[in-house]
């Protein structure tokens, strides 16, 4: 039997502009789902020939409901959830998480996991870059450079999945410090993977920087002021591309970066060139930090002594009332997180990843809010659109680097 | 001697509430018709240039059922601000700052999807993150979680 056709399905958005008929700008829709596009994010644009007039962006194609759901789990089982926000780089929306819960509980972690997190944080940063960089230039048709960077990049993903156990939603944070400590060898081999990283970034930069090319597309195109990126909200490498030093790192240090020596790179006038060398330097920079932060770890434990949020050895809990009690509690309640409200930020891969927490005093968290850069972003892109060729939407919207994960949440 | 956020809350105690500091950072609760002025007032004189975030908060026990929550750092002074508002649910409305911060335009759309708040001044209030025709408003604390609202209707096996 032949199944009854489908009803027409009324269009999920409502577009900001209309066509208008014989003469006006053509209507053009890009997305959600597109080969050249990385992300669900639907672009409507008027053009005038090859030129972008106007353009409405629509997120939303990946939402979840993260934050509802975040209020009917224990602020524990809300760590592999925050994993799949941004998923590029994992691991700084655990630490970010983190460090907003256990500030809330006035939990001070060990400094092992202080300088671990730190570390792992540099490195989610390269490993986000890398694949933004590459997806950027594959883009653009740049095929050896993007498999010199994804290569270097998988080598890393292999090097955490010997750390945490996955490739890239990691789960790797806890309240009150990580999961595991690191494997032998494993500092051994992330000195091997930088070196490695060293000598294609540098293959990289001889293929593509003064490319001709590559400079005709990104070269004056997508420019934005410092002035109308903070007006639209941006942070993050694009607010740096601009010209402004502005560093979460540098200028409210959390973790320990007040401790480690490292620049701000910053580009010259905010074109898509500008936002790819400033990620390239800021590659380096981590890169110069993670070695850094291989001097200064310490030993010592990394999880804090805290039983309102730590979890008892399994040999205890399987061999004293207390400890069997505190992980039954741990559980099933969820770690006692004091009543009030937080918001923490991070400089994320792609700016500032803030935590907005509200407890009401228990092992659910009342509201679980993220302010997620991604999705600030995609409400000023069309700045960066608007006035250039229909082709240019590729490569600066490779260069804004949106997340579906993080911007539709 | 005061320190940075101290002189700020001296500056911004309006209307006989003093504004407080936690965890860093300075709260400022005002009543929903001075949200325009003080919000005016931070970007202008006391150079908060980034508008980072718009949320709410849902209390249905509450008279004010609604908080309204804006977060707002300053580059220059390394400051941040979080600017809180209450108002109850059969006017759930409060001035837009789109005419101050591009960013407020998204954001906003963004907290009228979740939780119906209306922000005057906005002309844009479509939906973002939700989808045209959505019902409800799905981080009130009275959405039911199980609802269904598929596009697509099910097709029968």
């Amino acid at each position: 039997m032949k199944p009854p056709p489908l009803a027409t399905l009324p269009n999920p958005v409502r577009p900001a502009f209309a066509p208008e008929g014989e003469g006006g700008p053509v209507i053009v829709n890009i997305g959600p789902s597109h080969p050249a596009t990385h992300g669900t994010v639907q672009i409507i644009a008027a053009l005038d020939g090859e030129r972008v007039v106007r353009t409405d962006v629509h997120a939303g194609y990946l939402h979840r409901g993260f934050e509802k759901e975040c209020e009917s789990h224990t602020w524990h089982n809300l760590i592999p959830y925050v994993d799949r926000l941004n998923y590029v780089s994992a691991l700084i929306n655990d630490f970010a998480y983190c460090d907003a819960v256990e500030q809330l509980m006035g939990v001070t972690i060990t400094p092992r996991c202080r300088y671990l997190r730190t570390l792992l944080s540099e490195y989610s940063r390269l490993v986000d870059h890398l694949t933004c960089i590459a997806a950027g230039l594959m883009e653009l048709g740049a095929m050896t450079a993007f498999l010199y960077l994804v290569m270097v990049r998988d080598y890393m993903y292999e090097h955490l999945a010997n750390l945490t156990g996955a490739r890239v939603t990691y789960t790797y944070g806890r309240i009150g410090g990580l999961a595991r400590d690191l494997p032998a060898d494993w500092l051994t081999r992330l000195a091997d993977i930088l070196d490695k990283y060293e000598v294609f970034v540098a293959r990289v930069h001889g293929l593509i920087d003064r490319n001709r090319i590559f400079i005709d597309r990104m070269r004056d195109v997508g420019v934005i002021s410092t002035a109308d990126a903070l007006h639209w909200g941006y942070t993050g490498p694009i607010l740096r591309s601009t010209g402004a030093v502005l560093d979460l790192r540098r200028d409210t240090p959390y973790l320990a970066y007040a401790e480690l020596d490292f620049e701000v790179p910053v580009g010259i006038k905010g074109d898509n060139y500008d936002r790819y060398y400033v990620r390239m330097r800021e590659m380096d920079e981590s890169v110069h930090m993670i070695r850094q932060l291989m001097e200064m770890l310490p030993a010592g434990p990394i999880n804090v002594d805290d039983h309102r949020c730590t979890f008892p050895d399994k040999q205890l809990v399987y061999t004293e009332i207390e400890s069997l009690i505190n992980h039954f509690k741990l559980v099933m309640d969820g770690p006692a997180v004091p009543a009030g409200e937080i918001y923490v930020a991070h400089e994320s891969p792609n700016g500032e990843l803030g935590f907005y927490l509200v407890s009401t005093g228990g092992g659910v968290p009342y509201k679980v809010h993220v302010r997620a850069p991604s999705f600030v972003h995609m409400g000023g892109v069309h700045k960066m659109l608007e006035g250039y060729q229909l082709a240019d939407i590729v490569p600066t919207f490779g260069s804004v680097n949106m997340i579906g994960g993080e911007c539709d949440r | 001697m005061p320190t940075a956020l101290e002189t700020l809350a001296e500056a911004l105690a309006v209307d006989g509430r003093p504004a407080r500091i936690e965890h860093g950072l300075l709260i400022v609760e005002v009543a929903p018709d001075a949200v325009a002025m003080t919000a005016a007032r931070l970007a202008a004189e006391l150079a908060f240039d980034l508008l980072l975030d718009v949320t709410a908060i849902d209390w249905p026990e509450r008279p004010l059922r609604f908080d309204v929550v804006w977060h707002f750092y300053s580059t220059q002074r390394r400051l941040r601000v979080r600017l809180k508002t209450a108002v109850p649910e059969r006017a759930a409305a409060v001035p837009s700052l789109t005419t101050l911060y591009g960013s407020a335009a998204f954001m906003e759309r963004e907290c009228h999807d979740m939780y119906g708040i209306g922000f005057v001044g906005n002309d844009d209030l479509r939906p973002i993150l939700l989808y045209e025709g959505f019902v409800g408003h799905p981080l009130r604390k009275d959405y039911p979680k199980e609802r269904e609202q598929p596009l697509v209707p099910y097709r029968t096996p």
